[in-house]
């Protein structure tokens, strides 16, 4: 008796369980769409600081429990904030010639208004019963404001977006060398117009 | 002159494989009822603001923490914003053990990268929010994110 003939498997299902495992990933794997609004928290205070900033340097942003908006002791809509905001940080009040002197800032340079960039801050002052709807929407308008100036200074510096490199080097799509460079110059970038934005302890509602 | 030779009677029949879909198909339908159920197990309401200043999660160095109303299915839990985090519902008090247990899930190298990722129902109060930062502030989890849908912000007012 000879070594009986192994009968083949039969291959023909193969095809049926290939597009059995790619549907099976096709419904599981949910394509990653989570974005938000990055921001770094300050830490945990130790003493008491006293910083002392110039009222002129301060744009103070108010929203109270029936979310609107006080910006600098007037009232205002949330379409016009941005643009509010831009104003103030782009004012480059600082006359010309002090150390303080912005020469890329292109607002009105008014006295009244911020020196430079560097030493422009927004504070924000919530009341607890604000909406988080209307929290994100601040921010989001704030954010706004300085990823438009800071659009504009890496357009004029190195002729593109700042936002779109960002977007670039965290989705890993620049690399190398290349990496190195960009960061580099989305700090120049951060530098000349730095989110300063604080944000205060909100107020106990007055109920 | 045969035409039908007669079988050689030592041969082994063919494996039948036409139970072999059916086995597929059972484990296709217990991985899929196995994964839509933790996707949905979520306590509170998510309704997300709208942001369109944003940035891309990163997801392998962040931790999620959830809050807003008892979502639907929950309402016996009352009408209070809640805080969740993996499953279950957190009061601010916990969440510094909560978050430390999950940050010694990721990987060692991202461990120091932790970022808190906030997804926080539209309605809710800014004062639950700012107490959970208050609390990521004292464990000196300073890197955060508002996670929000896409759309202008401003479409809404």
């Amino acid at each position: 008796m000879g070594r009986r003939a192994t009968p083949e498997v039969n291959a023909g299902s193969m095809a049926d369980i290939a597009f059995l495992l790619l549907i099976f990933f096709l419904v599981t794997t949910t394509i990653e769409k989570d974005k938000g609004i990055a921001r770094q928290l300050p830490p945990p205070i130790e003493e008491e600081l006293d910083v002392v900033i110039k009222q002129k340097n301060l744009f103070i942003v108010n929203v109270n429990k029936n979310d609107q908006l006080l910006v600098e002791d007037e009232l205002m809509e949330l379409k016009d904030l941005r643009q509010a905001a831009i104003d103030f940080l782009d004012n480059g009040g600082a006359p010309a010639g002090s150390p303080e002197y912005c020469n890329y800032c292109k607002g009105k340079r008014s006295p009244e208004s911020s020196d430079n960039p560097q030493k422009a801050v927004i504070a924000v002052q919530n009341d607890r019963l604000t909406s988080y709807e209307m929290y994100i929407s601040v921010q989001n308008e704030l954010v706004a404001a300085y990823n438009t100036l800071r659009n504009r200074e890496s357009q004029r510096l190195f002729g593109w977006d700042f936002t779109e490199m960002k977007k670039g080097i965290d989705e890993g799509q620049i690399t190398g060398e290349r990496q190195e460079l960009i960061e580099e110059q989305l700090k120049q970038v951060q530098d000349l117009i730095p989110l300063k934005l604080s944000e205060a302890e909100p107020r106990k509602s007055g109920k | 002159m045969s035409k039908f030779k007669k079988k050689k009677s030592g041969d082994l029949p063919a494996i039948s494989t036409a139970s072999l879909p059916d086995i597929v198909f059972m484990l296709l339908f217990f991985f899929m009822v196995v994964t839509v159920l933790r996707d949905s197990n979520l306590l509170v309401m998510q309704r997300l603001p709208k942001g369109d200043q944003v940035e891309k999660l990163q997801k392998d160095r962040s931790v999620f923490i959830f809050a807003g109303k008892p979502g639907p299915g929950y309402e016996k839990y009352g009408k209070e914003a809640k805080i969740q985090i993996g499953d279950k519902y957190m009061d601010v008090g916990n969440i510094k053990f909560a978050l430390e247990e999950y940050r010694r899930k990721l990987r060692p190298e991202l461990q120091d990268k932790i970022m808190i990722a906030l997804k926080v129902d539209g309605e809710t109060n800014t004062g639950l929010v700012s107490d959970i930062k208050q609390e990521l502030r004292e464990q000196n989890l300073l890197k955060l994110i508002y996670i929000t849908t896409p759309g202008n912000a401003l479409e809404s007012y």
